[in-house]
Formats: C-alpha cells, structure tokens, sequence
C-alpha cells in the first residue's frame, strides 16, 4: 500500500496537510516536516487529498495553527488524528455575523 | 559562475516600454460597444477588444475609473495601437482616453456608432481604420530587451491546498528573481491578504507603505462585514473549501507566498500603471478574475503567472497568462490548460527551486512570443472593470 503523507509546514503548526487519497478512520499517515523528521499519527476519521489532520489536541477557541500562523480557531473541542475543517474551525476574520466584533 | 543578465525580445514602444505582443487594440468605451468592437476584431487579424460592462450610468468617481481603465489598456506595452469604439452618448471621458493614450506615442483612431449612422455602417468604418491599425502594427520588429523592462503580474486563482504549497511558492520565486534583475512585479486581491496582513506590512519599504497595505485591507474586510454574514463560501470559496482551505485566514497565508520575500515598494491603485520605480508593488484589487486581470494588465505588465490547483483556466485578451499548476491531480486532468506541473513538488519529485527555474524559462520565451496554452485557445474574453458602486 502506497504511503499516506501529510506535510507540516512550519514548527510551530499544530495541524498538517494530508496528501494522499482515501484516508480513512483508523489509518496511519506519515507526518513529514521541512527538516526532513517523520513520525506517524493514526487518523480518527476520513480525511481528503489536500485536507488537515490535527497533530495535537487542540482546545475549544484556541488557535489552529498552520505556516505558523493562526488560521482560525477550534469552535469545539479537536483530538489528535482528527480530520480539521470548516465542521470545527471557526474562521476569525470577515465575519459579518459576530456582532461584538463590529 | 559568471551569470548572464538575462533577455527577451520584445516591442519597444515610443515611451520606451517593452511589449510581449503586439496587438490593435479596439477598445469599446461602454458596453453598448461591445458588439462593433466584437464584429471587428473577428473580420481583422491582429485585433484583441476588451469586452467590459461599464461606461454608464455610474456615479462619477467610477466613470473615471473607467476612463483611467481604459487609457491604462490602451498604453499597455502589449499594445501597438489603438481603435477606440464609442455609442457617442457614454459617460467615459472618450476624448481624454484618444488624447492620453495619442500622447504615449501610439496611433489611435475613434469611430462613434451614433454619428456614423448605426451599427453597420459603425462595423465597416471601424473594420477599415482596424485593417489599417494592424498592417502599421505588423511591421514592428522584436529587439532584444534587458529583463529589467519585464513587468509581471501575479495572480492565484482556483485555489486549493497545494497552491500554498507549491505553485505560490514557485511564482514567490521568479518574483524574488526578477525583484533582484532590476525588474518589477506587482500582486493583489486585498481579500487575500486577510489574516496575513502583518507579514505583508513588516515587508512595507517605509512605514507609510506598512500602513497603506493595513488600511487597504480593513478597508476591504468592512466591506465584507457590511453584510452581515461569515464571509467564508463568498472566501473561501466553495472550490477552495473542497479543495482543503477551512478559512480566509488559511487561503491568505498561502496566497501571499506568491508574493515571494522582497520589500514592498508602494500599493497602487486599481487603475494605475507602475511608475519608473522598479521592484515588487501591490496592487489594490479584488480577488475575482474579471476585475483583477483587467487591474493587472493596465498596470503595464506584460504577462501574468497565475497558480491554480483547482484548475482556473482565466487568461486576458492582450496580457498572456502562464498557468503554475500546484495540484498533481489536477495537472494530469487539465493538462491542455496549464503550462507548468508545480504538482511535482507536492510528490516530492522535484524542488521549488527547479520548477521556479522552469518557469522562469518559460516566462522569458512568452515575453520573446511563445504562445501560452490560454492564448492558444483564445480563453481570454471574460473581463470587467472592478467598480466601487452602484449602477444608477
């Protein structure tokens, strides 16, 4: 089986790209980083090609981090190997809708 | 290693411009033109017309942008001359667009459909002045040109996760590249710097530069606000978040590495063309392919490098369009549309640095006149003038 590779950007990242395709709940995928380390994560759901996996347990409204900047926040609670997206990642910026913000 | 400073062959124009092409432009000055324009430049080779909706009844401030538009196309180092299309009544300020673009050098004619009795007889008045315009055109000659007269324009669209990745960061560095031969690139859609706007601003020349580029974007993150939704399906776009970006945020970061490392010089206006003042600039613009590709080519520039990973297939009528394809997958699909595999880098088969090198190959010989794949299709007539308000 051909490997499963997500792609960690920046250390300080809490959340890495997966490319590879049908990633499915209980499989394993090699995370890589820009200083050629590796280390494997077992994933919690199905993850596309090109989507995130987190790399560690991230708290409700704390930042989800990637190319070492925030890019959003956990609107709920996000375990390690699980699939990240606009399902549990509240977008910070443009939101109209957050009336404390305007 | 004794590096060669490299060059293209190119136009040069009467300001002193290099052009890629050499196109008679017929410029419609509102939209009620369009259809001459568009009988014209199908019966005369040689032709491109610009197919916009604007011209009228718009508040004063936009029909100056239109004309300024307008004028800005027509002074394009792509272009050799000019035919400008007029209905007569229009609110663009035709005069000043036949006068500011005559005062660069180039030949330019108008015909007005109302005084010339119609549409037909509009056609045939204008196919003749076009006949002329290319036949004086095609007599131009390639010299040779320092790259420092290139101007390229950047642009992503159709964005997934590898364009941060992978074909941003292979235009960051021919941007890099060309910032340091002396020449001059410009990149925009102020939507996508939401998020990554602090980067942006520490690369300002001057504090003043840094203010500028956080203004433009509070400016555009209200607009999006004053309606009152999550901005997330308007950006990212539905295509994005299936392709993997979750928020504005993710896709600005990875937008803004097209923008390669070097100093910002200034933000211009959308437009306005470069000054004489070389290095990387902003441009003010919208993220939507109509409006900032027509921003972009009035800037001056020659061609544009454009990174996709969906697979956005956009080109413009007189600026080639070079397409940087980050997605493995989609290159393998769309193939016929873009001109350089960047996917190879999120395989793993190659570095950013040789598919940079690549491209930056391919963009000499585009600016010498090798043909893009959007030109070779003829893809390139969808364009707009970007407007800031309503049609009254």
């Amino acid at each position: 089986m051909a490997l499963n590779i997500a792609l960690k950007v920046n250390d300080l990242d809490n959340v890495a790209t997966v490319f590879a395709e049908g990633v499915s709940k209980g499989q394993e995928v090699e995370v890589r980083d820009k200083k050629g380390q590796s280390w494997i994560i077992t994933v919690l759901g199905d993850i596309p090609y090109g989507h995130k996996i987190a790399l560690t347990a991230i708290p409700p409204n704390q930042d989800v981090i990637k190319y070492g900047e925030a890019i959003g926040m956990a609107a709920r609670q996000i375990s390690k190997g699980e699939y990240v997206h606009v399902h549990n990642l509240d977008s910070k910026r443009g939101r109209g809708d957050w009336k404390e913000n305007n | 290693m004794a590096a060669t400073i490299p060059e293209f062959m190119g136009y040069l124009r009467p300001d002193g411009k290099a052009g890629a092409r050499n196109f008679t432009a017929v410029i419609p000055s509102v939209t009620c033109a369009n259809d001459v324009a568009l009988a014209i430049c199908r019966q005369v080779q040689g032709t491109v017309t610009y197919l916009h909706h604007q011209g009228c009844c718009q508040l004063p401030p936009d029909l100056d942008r239109v004309t300024e538009t307008l004028i800005s196309i027509g002074k394009s180092p792509n272009v050799a001359n000019v035919l400008v299309v007029s209905l007569g009544c229009e609110g663009t300020d035709h005069a000043r667009l036949v006068e500011e673009v005559a005062a660069t050098g180039k030949h330019v004619e108008i015909i007005r459909i109302q005084e010339l009795g119609g549409v037909s007889k509009a056609i045939q008045a204008g196919t003749d002045f076009a006949r002329r315009l290319v036949i004086e055109a095609s007599s131009c000659q390639r010299t040779r040109c320092p790259i420092s007269k290139a101007v390229m324009a950047i642009k992503c669209g159709g964005s997934d996760a590898t364009s941060g990745m992978a074909s941003n960061c292979v235009i960051g560095y021919v941007a890099d590249k060309l910032v340091d031969l002396g020449a001059t690139v410009i990149f925009g859609e102020t939507t996508e710097f939401i998020g990554g706007e602090h980067l942006l601003a520490r690369r300002g020349a001057n504090p003043q530069v840094g203010e500028k580029i956080l203004q433009i974007v509070d400016e555009m993150e209200k607009r999006a606000k004053s309606l009152g939704c999550d901005m997330r399906k308007g950006q990212p776009t539905p295509g994005n978040i299936a392709g993997g970006l979750s928020s504005i945020e993710e896709k600005s970061l990875g937008a803004i590495m097209k923008s390669g490392s070097r100093p910002i010089q200034g933000v211009l206006d959308y437009p306005q063309a470069v000054t004489t003042e070389k290095g990387l600039w902003i441009k003010d613009t919208p993220g939507r392919e109509p409006e900032i590709l027509t921003g972009m080519a009035c800037s001056g520039a020659q061609f544009m490098m454009f990174s996709t990973g969906r697979g956005a297939p956009q080109g413009f009528p007189s600026m080639p369009v070079i397409k940087i394809c980050g997605n493995p997958h989609t290159y393998a699909h769309m193939s016929e549309d873009m001109d350089i595999n960047a996917g190879l880098i999120i395989t793993g088969e190659k570095t950013i640095e040789e598919v940079g090198e690549e491209a930056f190959q391919k963009m000499l010989r585009v600016l010498s006149g090798e043909m893009t794949k959007n030109e070779a299709i003829q893809y390139f007539s969808s364009i707009d003038i970007h407007m800031l308000g309503p049609v009254i």
